[in-house]
């Protein structure tokens, strides 16, 4: 998993609670058995203004011109600031993986849906919660300043304006640690087989009919 | 000290080890597959040289992708040759790691969320994972069940674990009775409503009360299912007579001595009297009326007597432009009745609503009468295998097909699109499906979700009507 300490980067403001992984990647996309290669399809659907197919060149397609991360000002972001309740609906891991591919690092929210804020984590992509007075003014903020830019910084959980200020976030200390190193959480919980196996000998005691089939 | 709620007590009989900073390493019973969520991680063990941790806790079997019309031919049938490789990559995957999958042909594969049950794979107390948001549904049997992302099948693949964090625990109580033509769809539909679609964010929701409790097990998995929908990735119902007597016999569930035991052990999967929750919601099930959804979210939902909402009388800027957005999207007006919505396109189906009893109710409404000649597509797609043996066993196949529905072969089908089930841009569909996201059924399709029998009534009528009227006449 790619490291994620520290990164400043150009910020684009999505303006719609409930963004959903439809949404995000639409499914025609989840045929692959592949994990990368999802960016060109991510927002397929607000980006384009044609259906796109799986394994299509998107070089030649027509653009929306009103989706932001189409705009000229917003080229190259990687920190995407969004409303209420993120990555809502289907698990799909495709999720993360097209905002990763895109280049997307980081996702400012005042809430995600849970499935999707687990599977940001593992891919190296951080979501990071703010009040919804941050969000607000951070979104009058990117509007009002073309090229604007954020820094994260990790290790010391704040993101820090271009005047310096500093908005603090929460994470889960065992998340950072594995952001922070680019761990691969399997190879930690190997590290803990005798315990899996201790409790696999226990519950065949007490619940056989588990182990049964 | 307070007593423990079922979730609670589900957490504490898996727990392997808990991590001073609140993660904590919890153990998985079951491991549902199917082809879209798997590939990546079965790639995954094979570069770092694992092999799967217990094999005959995973089963498989193939349904988003799968067509739904005659495939008697096999896979390689398949036409779309990117949905052909990832159905045979699973078969694969299973080959070469020996686990149990029911292939696109085997009389008992259908959509995972049926197959679990239906096997008794699912058995109370467990916990239940698949890469898969709709695996709420399996809460239903008392089991701590929830979807997962491809990183975690394969963590779980590995390691038999989860590394998690513990939830929240969030009641809602339907008390009372339900009224005549309100089913398990209709309640869910009316707590998202009520609770939106993040208000379970971070919970495990139990569904309690009188009403749940005379819901029938396979109205109880229509509402598990769609505990994500409300934001919960857990949905759960206590263990009782029903739930006990549902499983029994089936071919995955326990027999003899230990069927006894295990049966013992499962009347103890409630919450204790004493049980605090961090969150309780009270719903009259009095109250509950058929529902239609008429937006891009499940919250966005009224009772089918109700009129489109109007955002201009809306004072909360958020939700205005979410309703204005939604109505351009679904092509309606504002305070429009909602039974002047007409049809294009009727889907009954999907791991919400593909089980016998949802066919059974579709069936009961439609017979003898003629889906209208405005529609262009009633699509009747079974669970399973073993739904549709049952239903053309009853006859039921019989009766959709002389309505003029279309009887297909069983799969995900049309409630994600993801095979050539689809709706055209702009179409309007009756789904008894799980969403209505932008796109979902097909690029630019409308979807409007409902029960089995509504969808049943709308396409005999071409639009959405009450179904209460048709059955007091």
């Amino acid at each position: 998993m790619k490291k994620f300490v520290e990164h400043q980067g150009i910020v684009a403001p999505l303006d719609r609670a409930n963004v959903d992984t439809d949404m995000i990647i639409p499914k025609q996309f989840l045929k692959s058995i592949k994990r990368s290669g999802f960016g060109p399809n991510l927002f397929d659907e607000l980006r384009y203004l044609d259906e796109g197919q799986p394994d299509q060149d998107c070089s030649g397609r027509p653009l929306n011109p009103d989706f932001v991360l189409n705009q000229a000002r917003y080229q190259g972001t990687s920190i995407l600031l969004a409303r209420a309740n993120f990555g809502c609906g289907s698990s799909r891991e495709h999720a993360p993986w097209a905002l990763e591919d895109f280049g997307i690092r980081a996702i400012l929210a005042p809430s995600f849906a849970d499935i999707f804020f687990n599977n940001s984590f593992k891919n190296g992509l951080l979501p990071i919660i703010l009040t919804e007075a941050e969000i607000d003014q951070l979104f009058r903020e990117v509007e009002a300043v073309p090229g604007y830019q954020l820094t994260i910084d990790l290790r010391n959980q704040a993101v820090i304006k271009p005047d310096g200020s500093r908005l603090p976030f929460e994470i889960d200390e065992f998340r950072k640690h594995c952001l922070l190193n680019g761990l691969d959480d399997i190879g930690l919980t190997l590290e803990h087989a005798q315990a899996i196996r201790e409790y696999e000998a226990q519950r065949q005691q007490t619940a056989p009919w588990l182990f049964s089939n | 000290m307070a007593g423990k709620t079922l979730y609670d007590k589900l957490w504490d009989a898996h727990l392997v080890r808990a991590n001073d900073d609140g993660s904590a390493l919890l153990y998985i019973d079951r491991h549902l597959l199917h082809e879209v969520t798997s590939p990546q991680a079965f790639e995954g063990l094979r570069l770092a040289g694992r092999r799967p941790w217990r094999i005959e806790a995973n089963l498989a079997t193939p349904d988003h992708n799968v067509p739904t019309t005659e495939r008697s031919g096999g896979v390689e049938t398949i036409v779309d040759p990117v949905s052909r490789i990832q159905v045979k990559t699973l078969d694969e995957n299973c080959d070469t790691f020996g686990i149990t999958e029911f292939k696109m042909n085997d009389p008992r594969q259908g959509i995972v969320h049926v197959v679990g049950p239906e096997q008794g794979a699912t058995l109370p107390g467990m916990t239940v994972v698949c890469g898969d948001s709709h695996t709420a549904t399996h809460g239903a049997f008392a089991a701590l069940a929830h979807g997962i992302g491809t990183s975690e099948v394969e963590h779980v693949l590995a390691t038999q674990c989860l590394i998690t964090k513990k939830m929240k625990n969030m009641l809602v109580r339907v008390d009372g009775q339900l009224g005549l033509g309100v089913t398990a769809k209709d309640v869910i539909l009316h707590i998202i409503g009520v609770i939106g679609t993040a208000g379970g964010t971070g919970c495990a929701i139990e569904f309690g009360g009188e009403a749940i409790r005379s819901i029938s097990m396979e109205g109880r998995m229509t509402i598990c299912n769609m505990a994500i929908e409300a934001g919960a990735r857990v949905g759960l119902v206590a263990a009782d007579e029903k739930t006990i007597e549902y499983v029994k016999g089936r071919p995955y569930a326990p027999q003899g001595a230990l069927w006894e035991k295990a049966a013992a052990a499962w009347r103890d999967l409630v919450s204790d009297e004493d049980a605090v929750f961090d969150k309780v919601v009270v719903i009259q099930g009095e109250d509950i009326l058929p529902q239609v959804t008429w937006g891009t979210s499940p919250e966005m939902v009224a009772p089918v007597s109700a009129l489109v909402p109007d955002p201009a009388v809306m004072s909360d800027a958020v939700q205005r432009e979410g309703t204005e957005r939604a109505l351009k999207y679904m092509g309606l007006q504002p305070n429009q009745k909602i039974t002047d919505i007409q049809l294009d396109r009727v889907f009954i189906g999907s791991c919400t609503n593909s089980r016998i009893e949802d066919l059974r109710a579709a069936a009961a409404v439609v017979k003898g009468k003629k889906v209208a000649a405005s529609l262009k597509q009633a699509l009747v797609v079974p669970g399973s295998g073993l739904v549709k043996a049952q239903a053309e066993a009853e006859g039921l196949d019989k009766i959709f097909i002389e309505a003029g529905m279309e009887w297909r072969e069983p799969g995900c089908s049309m409630c994600l699109a993801m095979n050539p089930d689809k709706l055209g841009a702009g179409e309007h569909c009756a789904s008894t499906s799980n969403r209505n996201f932008e796109g979902r059924q097909g690029f630019g399709g409308r979807t409007h979700l409902v029960s089995p029998a509504m969808a049943a009534a709308a396409a005999i009528a071409g639009h959405f009507v009450d179904v209460r009227e048709w059955m007091q006449a």
